[in-house]
């Protein structure tokens, strides 16, 4: 079953330097889990291929439910120097929300994961 | 001993509502008002202003601040710390001190300054000395920039914060104190908490980080259900409520908008965040995998079992260095195929560009509506009702980047059709003060805090 990474968590993303980070947070503990074993580093990695020049690191925060990624050369230079509208990466949160997640129908099933509508 | 103290956030930067401080003091019982005015930049801002006038270079809504919180103060013993001083505490608090005697308060306030963390002047002796001051994420030597650094300043720790508070002080202003020990001190103060008793510290430090940025903690730029976050016209700020053995709560005053909940305080932790294990602070490193967060009834948030360990022999530089200049320009095109007529509208400008010889570092397009934000995963575009093309350059010519911007609206009548948008005027040119972060050994910065009444 598709299942859009909005409709199974939320997120919030903030700056340092040229880095952009983006904790990603399950809507329901019993959520994380999947969290854990889809988003992975190389998924997020491709899924911003073209949009950042650096490499991707993945954190795990299981007390918080919450992954924390920091996406390296994200913001063009960072800071004051980047023409970017996004320069200090605030909106990458929604742009990793955008992931659609492949999940086995028996446990999105027994998660009660929200199909992709 | 209190057993709980109360830290009200009245500003998470300069710029934040110039009413959150009175509010914050006004709404419910507080025992200290923090406000953060720095961001990475400020200081530059600040040194240039105070370049232009020795009694200048502190964030000048401060005073506006102190002003509207005084009766707190003076009656109730409200203690407000702020890292307003920015590149000139000393002058801050002379402005303070004279705001308070306008109001007939001037022998009421007890005024820690806290000075050090500035190194602008000792850059080339720290220089000489072997502190190489390179780059932390690109590892360039400070050599290829000294001669355009405006302004150095060591992130300092709560250590001075409290000796200012032990000497009871009512008020005390600081320069580049790092964000989170303007509410660590005044617990650490408080508690008596002993320099190694990590966890603790630790703990402040989180409750700062928590409300340092503000409102952002309590419903402001929460995505989680934000639709049904109730009131943000009047948004409430965040307080903590904390306790000796380092827990605490976070709320907000009854009555306000906005909300404190799980959701709302996880977003804000892992907001501007590194490696989780590691939040290294002058005092101590604090882990945020040990963070135990509980809903502790409405707007209420209680904060345990976090962890914290020594930290290193290093305190984080700010410098601050001129790095050319900058300009951004731009026009609307309205359907049909608005993302089409902005596509060759860039076109037509890096041409005209390249024949008038413009050179410059850097140029980047944007189509607003089509992938300013989410680049290609915004996916297709093309039928959208208007594209905003933003077309920015940053060189270090600055005539060239001045050229530039006299480029944007020929368009209007000599390029791609359906335009509008372009009211605004030309562009101005920007100067770019870029941010250096640095370290350098603890031992040669010594902070000092003079108490004045």
């Amino acid at each position: 079953m598709k299942v859009r990474l909005v409709d199974i968590a939320h997120a919030r993303s903030g700056d340092k330097g040229d880095t952009a980070n983006v904790g990603l947070i399950a809507l329901r503990p019993q959520w994380y889990d999947l969290l854990v074993k889809q988003v992975t580093r190389e998924r997020v990695a491709e899924h911003f291929r073209g949009m950042i020049d650096g490499a991707v690191e993945r954190y795990e925060l299981p007390n918080l439910n919450a992954l924390n990624f920091l996406l390296h050369g994200a913001l063009d230079g960072g800071g004051t120097l980047s023409l970017k509208t996004d320069a200090q990466g605030k909106v990458y949160s929604t742009a990793l929300l955008r992931l659609v997640l492949d999940v086995p129908d028996d446990e999105a099933k027994t998660l009660k994961l929200p199909a992709a509508g | 001993m209190k057993k709980v103290v109360r830290v009200a956030a009245g500003q998470g930067f300069w710029g934040d509502d110039l009413d959150a401080p009175r509010r914050q003091v006004e709404g419910g019982q507080v025992d200290y008002l923090m406000l953060d005015y720095l961001a990475e930049v400020t200081m530059s801002i600040l040194q240039k202003q105070k370049e232009r006038d020795p009694t200048l270079g502190y964030a000048r809504d401060f005073v506006g601040a102190m002003e509207s919180v005084l009766p707190a103060v003076v009656e109730r013993g409200v203690k407000v710390i702020a890292n307003a001083g920015g590149v000139n505490p000393a002058a801050c608090a002379g402005a303070v001190k004279a705001a308070a005697e306008k109001c007939g308060a001037g022998g009421k306030l007890r005024i820690g300054v806290v000075t050090g963390d500035n190194l602008l002047d000792r850059l080339d002796e720290l220089l000489a000395a072997g502190h190489a001051l390179a780059n932390m994420d690109t590892g360039e030597a400070l050599s290829t920039v000294r001669d355009r650094v405006l302004s150095a300043n060591a992130y300092i720790g709560s250590e001075p914060i409290v000796e200012g508070l032990a000497r009871d002080a009512n008020v005390v202003i600081t320069g580049r104190s790092t964000d989170t020990a303007l509410t660590m001190a005044p617990l650490r103060h408080e508690f008596g908490w002993d320099k190694e008793s990590w966890d603790q510290l630790a703990a402040g430090i989180v409750a700062g980080h928590i409300i340092e940025c503000g409102a952002q903690c309590s419903g402001g730029n929460c995505l989680y259900d934000w639709r049904t976050i109730p009131d943000l016209a009047n948004v409430g700020y965040p307080l903590v409520e904390a306790s000796a053995d380092g827990t605490f709560v976070v709320t907000k005053h009854p009555g306000t908008g906005g909300r404190v909940s799980v959701p709302t305080v996880s977003e804000q932790l892992v907001y501007e965040m590194g490696d989780p294990r590691s939040y290294i602070t002058p005092d101590v490193i604090a882990d945020f995998t040990t963070i135990q967060l509980l809903d502790d009834g409405q707007d209420r948030v209680r904060v345990s079992g976090i962890k914290g360990r020594p930290p290193t022999e290093k305190l984080k530089v700010s410098i601050a260095y001129q790095a050319g200049f900058k300009a951004v320009g731009t026009l609307v095109y309205a359907w049909p195929d608005a993302l089409e007529k902005a596509e060759l509208a860039d076109r037509v400008l890096r041409e005209r560009l390249d024949r008038l010889g413009l050179r410059f570092d850097h140029i980047l397009t944007e189509f607003v509506g089509a992938n300013a934000t989410h680049g290609r995963l915004a996916g297709d575009q093309s039928d959208a009702p208007e594209v905003q093309l933003r077309f920015g350059v940053r060189g270090s010519n600055r005539a060239m980047v001045e050229r530039f911007t006299r480029e944007i609206a020929p368009l209007v009548l000599n390029g791609p059709p359906s335009v509008t948008g372009f009211a605004g005027g030309r562009p101005k040119v920007e100067e770019i003060v870029a941010y250096w972060p640095a370290l350098i050994d603890k031992s040669v910065v010594s902070p000092v805090v003079e108490v004045i009444q």
